[in-house]
């Protein structure tokens, strides 16, 4: 977990403040599916990570769910 | 302690780190990159309006008028040799990074893309100038991915996940390397390094309201200050016209390039009184000023009149989809505004820091000494936000930013290797050479403490917001400092609880607070002293600037003496450009 929260921290405040806000409030939610699924949008670049989480990136399947999550909270 | 060795150790790989390593790998030398993040995750990436040269693809231009412009735009405390040099090499900059393969805009005729920003003209202060390369607005992610690829084909040794903890000196002040933090085994690493360089970024973390990515905790800064180097000019502080309200999420002004202005609560264009020439592209200084001014006059939008309106409704569906879409993202995500129907609030935010590590133009850094102001570390150099050359003085000029770590990165990387060639030879490691270095870790290994650090620094930062943010003036800034003692007193009486080894974030957060520390005492010291306003440093109490007593560079050491050094009003082959009233 600390690994995690440590490669949430990114170059833009934008993500930061997203990702934070994500880990502080979801991740003790999330199955072990949807963790791997969040591991995984953290090898994003940051610009492509913050496509994604802006709907203009396509993700599927738990990483899309995952997203959903980061853009709701 | 592990011990590894390398010809030059860069602390840092943004742009400036990483365009300095590409020209000393590229060269056959051995490099040491260490990175707190991956790279391409450094705060570069949120850089989205472009590199500003005078390439004149748009409107004819020269790098005399983009100098003119940079040393008024710095109210005249810029260094004249350094922003000549600046302005000078800016077009083979571009030139090279075109050559690495960034992939900028282009024009109709193929030429890369330019924008109009705030603070450019023609002919010294004439009609708007169209200078600031652009890579659509993402320019900053584009230079890193572009310098990152080249350096690894370079082999550029990376440390990714590595934090640095201090400076390796020797008892003739030499930098000999530096002690490093191993993140994810949790061990120092003793870097040595025939030439150390500094390229660590900004510390705007130490405000409340800020557009820094967490990651900006002036580590190099800190290492610089705790090893017995002054900071230079620490009062100036730019705050950004448009972060998002609330959020402290960046607004380009690449918006305001293309056709958006400001309103204030009254649906008044407000720059025009401000500003009547360049209206909402005037510096950002004098617009976040101005926004500031309105709103204190109670002319804020909103309920509680708390911020004003950036409107681009107007410039068109087609416009803003094309050259303005990360703009409209960030605006529907913080400000859950669709800036194609509606104003985006915004409110001045801290955004980048003009002072830093005093260096001169070619990157090494300097300090008073018997000699005189500017005297060598040898071994030692400093590029980019963390270093103060100085080419922004008392305001930087949007796009000169990018601009700075190219050039600088470049032209340390230069001076380096002249350095090494006129010393091959390490110098030994002193037997209390790593003692800094330890005695910091060993710091927080303490388990006894009633104070929690996360506590303390969001108390760091409000006392900067309230007592050094926008209006300052003696009596507020002196309350400030006697909060940050005590807020300092506490950092002293703070403990972590988690001590485990592997990845511990509670550890690196406690390091990063002593660094921002550092930073903020320097910059309410400078901020107490400086008695007059001068580009982002206003003094409600001393609201003219005064260059008769105060065209002068600021150096504050750690126990609070403070030193001035005069500025370098020539430049290196041009006349002169003398102190006059600053408007636009």
């Amino acid at each position: 977990m600390s690994m995690i929260r440590w490669r949430s921290r990114r170059g833009m405040l934008e993500l930061d403040i997203l990702l934070s806000r994500f880990l502080e409030t979801r991740w003790e939610s999330l199955n072990e599916v949807e963790k791997n699924a969040y591991l995984g949008l953290l090898e994003y670049p940051d610009a492509e990570l913050w496509d994604i989480i802006s709907g203009r990136g396509a993700v599927h399947g738990a990483e899309k769910r995952v997203v959903e999550l980061i853009r709701t909270d | 302690m592990e011990r590894r060795k390398f010809d030059v150790a860069i602390i840092g790989a943004g742009g400036a780190g990483m365009r300095a390593a590409l020209q000393l790998s590229s060269g056959g030398y051995n490099v040491a990159v260490l990175s707190k993040v991956f790279p391409t995750r450094s705060h570069t990436v949120a850089a989205q309006g472009g590199i500003t040269a005078a390439l004149g693809n748009v409107t004819e231009d020269n790098w005399l008028w983009h100098m003119y412009d940079t040393v008024k735009g710095s109210d005249y405390l810029g260094d004249q040799d350094a922003i000549e040099y600046l302005c000078r090499m800016g077009p083979q900059a571009v030139y090279e990074m075109e050559h690495f393969g960034l992939p900028f805009s282009r024009l109709e005729n193929g030429k890369i893309y330019q924008r109009p920003f705030g603070g450019q003209s023609r002919n010294f202060g004439g009609e708007q100038a169209t200078r600031t390369c652009a890579a659509a607005d993402r320019t900053g992610h584009a230079m890193l991915h572009t310098l990152y690829q080249r350096n690894i084909q370079a082999k550029t040794h990376f440390f990714v996940e590595y934090m640095a903890i201090d400076l390796v000196r020797d008892g003739e002040g030499r930098v000999l390397g530096v002690v490093a933090f191993d993140m994810e085994k949790g061990e120092p690493l003793l870097i040595e390094a025939r030439a150390t360089l500094l390229a660590t970024g900004g510390a705007g973390r130490i405000f409340q309201a800020s557009t820094n990515a967490f990651i900006n905790t002036g580590d190099g800064l800190g290492m610089a200050s705790r090893s017995g180097i002054p900071l230079e000019d620490m009062e100036f502080w730019q705050f950004h016209p448009t972060g998002v309200q609330g959020a402290g999420v960046l607004i380009s002004e690449g918006v305001r390039g293309e056709g958006g202005y400001l309103v204030n609560g009254n649906g008044e264009r407000f720059m025009e009184r401000y500003a009547p020439h360049a209206k909402d592209l005037a510096g950002r200084d004098v617009v976040a000023r101005a926004i500031a001014l309105e709103i204190h006059e109670g002319r804020g939008c909103g309920e509680a009149r708390d911020h004003v309106l950036l409107k681009l409704d107007h410039i068109g569906r087609e416009k803003i989809m094309a050259r303005l879409p990360g703009i409209r993202e960030i605006s529907i995500n913080f400000a859950h505004v669709d800036p194609l129907e509606a104003p985006i609030p915004v409110v001045p935010t801290v955004h980048y820091m003009m002072g830093g590590i005093p260096a001169h133009y070619r990157g090494q850094v300097v300090v008073p000494a018997r000699t005189g102001p500017e005297e060598a570390v040898q071994g030692l150099y400093a590029i980019g936000e963390c270093a103060c050359v100085s080419v922004h003085g008392a305001n930087r000029l949007g796009g000169n930013s990018l601009l700075d770590l190219l050039v600088f990165g470049r032209a340390a990387a230069d001076h380096i290797v002249e350095f090494l060639k006129e010393n091959p030879a390490s110098p030994p490691i002193p037997a209390d050479g790593t003692d800094l270095a330890r005695s910091r870790l060993a710091r927080w290994e303490r388990r006894q403490g009633s104070e929690r650090v996360a506590d303390i620094y969001r108390d760091m930062q409000r006392i900067m917001q309230a007592h050094c943010g926008v209006f300052r003036k003696a009596e507020v800034l002196e309350q400030g400092l006697v909060k940050l003692e005590e807020v300092r007193r506490r950092l002293d009486d703070a403990a972590i609880s988690d001590h485990s080894k592997v990845y511990n974030t509670a550890r690196i957060e406690a390091l990063e607070l002593e660094n921002l520390m550092e930073v903020a005492f320097a910059t309410i010291r400078s901020a107490l002293a400086r008695r007059e306003s001068r580009g982002a440093h206003a003094r409600d109490d001393y609201p003219e600037r005064n260059d008769k007593s105060w065209l002068k560079h600021t150096l504050v050491h750690r126990d609070g003496t403070i030193d001035y050094k005069p500025v370098r009003l020539k430049p290196l082959t041009v006349p002169s450009f003398p102190p006059k009233t600053r408007s636009y």
